[in-house]
């Protein structure tokens, strides 16, 4: 009953995933090219990468952007899957209200949380800039994208599971524990998986968070490409794209984009 | 697309179940710390940004509220920022159209003939999306700029002999905006147009609706409530991007995000930029409400 798509149509959605990707095989392309300069394409070299291994700054940068991932992955991960969890199983009073709270940071613009944070630590703490702070600003846009991952797979979660856990004695918590907590797990790393990616490409909120000392790769990259464009930053942004694709692609793979349903018993479609 | 599917979706009948007290105990056992911390650090520095608004700075360069007034919202709305406020929305405005445009037909076809690969298709379109947004926008840079990529293969099939320019043009901005929030618009629109039931569009036809008929009087109608989703969810980031119209725009591309920018990283006039972004979160918020009432009106139509 669908039919045949009409040649122009198909041809249209063709063209749009080449626009999708093009700007990235570019600059993949590119990150292999002779020319210092980066205009026109030269020749094929590798001498970009190894270079950047040489190069302190960037180093530097790329252990401030892991130690905060690292924090904003845990922090998040612990307060969405708390959130998500409770969304989805229990009944309470205020949850519509909860629900818009994790729905408002994610069309909140992200310079109106940069200079809220930083006006909220600089007029009441004094404080100019640092890594925490960052990795206090980087959890709270996170949670919300763990939140609604784990939420989607835990309201996709039959009750009757748990149910079933505590009919066959085990305590409140021993089938959360064991039950509920082990069927959730894909999601909950999905959601990791998204922070991630997010704490690690993020600029404009970590740009006025961000103190001396506390450049990120995304803030490295960006005053880079103010002073010029060079291959150097195409072998950069060629490994974070290569780095958070793979983390999307784990996510993918544990079903982020996804709510699974899990059945007491598998029903046949 | 859970995202949109839960922002869509009607809200938890609330407080109308009575739950027993230990599971509602448990439920604030649950949910208060994720809450706590947002009401702190999301809730909480929003609502300092509106006091700021209010204040003013001291000569000592602190910012004070011994003469709370409306001044920093007079500064704001000077005549030398309207310009930036028109481009914002300008360039918001067109985005919006032009993603809605390029997305529908594309979410129309994954929807009926994406088959199989339907998940696939959908995470292709998110992937750039997830892949930062500063580096699309600076491969942009060298797709566009005047010995960049496209003038290059323009000039060299002899199209133009000297070459044009497309980077810190209004072109560049719109076309980085679309490109980047694409994938808002056609996820929405998806979700909708694959709820759509197909026995209406063919109970149009078998009414001797033609092709574009019944698309024009079935699909597009039904398919209303994705169509303003997704202008929603579009226009928000749109309007407040500060990266491509930086990036893209070059120096003389001023947008509201860009004025907040330079007034918190140059200057110290906190009451001015709160003022501005005070004024930026007014704007989408009111887009927000009135979307969602149209949203819901669609819905329950």
């Amino acid at each position: 009953m669908t039919g045949r798509p009409s040649r122009w149509l198909t041809g249209f959605t063709a063209l749009l995933y080449a626009f999708l990707f093009a700007p990235i095989v570019v600059l993949i392309v590119f990150s292999f090219n002779t020319s210092r300069r980066n205009f026109v394409w030269l020749g094929f070299t590798l001498d970009w990468y190894p270079k950047l291994f040489e190069n302190q700054q960037l180093l530097g940068a790329l252990a401030v952007t892991l130690q905060v991932a690292v924090i904003a992955v845990v922090g998040s991960t612990i307060l969405g899957t708390l959130l998500g969890l409770g969304l989805a199983r229990l009944r309470f009073r205020g949850a519509g209200a909860t629900e818009t709270l994790i729905l408002l940071p994610m069309v909140t613009p992200e310079i109106i949380m940069g200079i809220s944070l930083l006006i909220f630590f600089a007029q009441l703490f004094s404080l100019n800039g640092s890594l925490g702070q960052i990795a206090i600003a980087h959890i709270t846009f996170c949670i919300s994208y763990v939140a609604v991952t784990v939420r989607a797979r835990a309201a996709g979660m039959d009750p009757r599971l748990e149910e079933a856990a505590r009919d066959l004695g085990a305590s409140a918590f021993g089938a959360f524990r064991h039950v509920t907590l082990p069927l959730i797990a894909p999601a909950v790393a999905a959601g990791a998986m998204l922070a991630f990616a997010l704490s690690f490409d993020d600029l404009v909120v970590t740009a006025f968070n961000a103190g001396v000392g506390s450049t990120t790769l995304p803030i490295y990259i960006y005053s880079s490409i103010k002073f010029g464009v060079t291959p150097a930053i195409n072998a950069i942004s060629t490994i974070i794209v290569a780095v958070v694709s793979l983390a999307l692609f784990v996510a993918w793979r544990l079903g982020a984009f996804r709510s699974a349903k899990v059945r007491l018993v598998e029903e046949d479609a | 697309m859970d995202v949109v599917r839960s922002a869509s979706a009607p809200a938890r009948a609330e407080g109308s179940v009575r739950a027993p007290w230990a599971e509602r105990l448990a439920g604030a056992a649950f949910v208060l710390p994720g809450v706590a911390w947002l009401a702190i650090f999301f809730l909480f520095p929003l609502a300092i940004i509106v006091v700021v608004s209010f204040g003013s700075v001291d000569p000592a360069g602190h910012v004070t509220l011994a003469q709370p007034g409306l001044q920093s919202y007079a500064q704001a709305t000077r005549p030398e920022y309207l310009p930036a406020f028109a481009n914002s929305i300008r360039y918001a405005l067109i985005t919006t159209v032009l993603s809605l445009a390029i997305g529908y037909p594309v979410a129309y076809w994954i929807s009926r003939y994406g088959g199989e690969r339907k998940t696939l298709l959908l995470i292709l379109v998110m992937l750039p999306f997830w892949t930062s947004y500063l580096i699309r926008t600076y491969a942009w840079m060298i797709i566009l700029r005047d010995n960049g990529v496209l003038n290059s293969v323009l000039m060299a099939a002899g199209l133009t002999s000297d070459p044009i320019p497309l980077l810190n043009t209004d072109f560049s901005v719109v076309l980085g905006m679309t490109y980047g929030f694409l994938p808002f618009t056609i996820l929405p629109l998806y979700v909708s147009i694959d709820r759509l039931d197909r026995h209406l569009v063919e109970a149009g036809r078998d009414l001797y609706a033609s092709g574009s008929g019944a698309f024009l009087h079935v699909t597009l109608p039904l398919t209303m409530p994705g169509i303003v989703a997704a202008s929603l969810l579009t226009f928000i980031p749109a309007l407040g991007d500060y990266v491509t119209p930086d990036l893209l725009g070059g120096a003389q591309t001023t947008t509201i995000a860009k004025i907040i920018q330079v007034i918190f990283t140059s200057g110290r006039d906190w009451p001015d930029g709160s003022a501005l972004g005070f004024l930026l979160m007014a704007i989408t918020m009111a887009g927000t409400l009135l979307a969602l009432r149209t949203l819901r009106r669609e819905v329950l139509a």
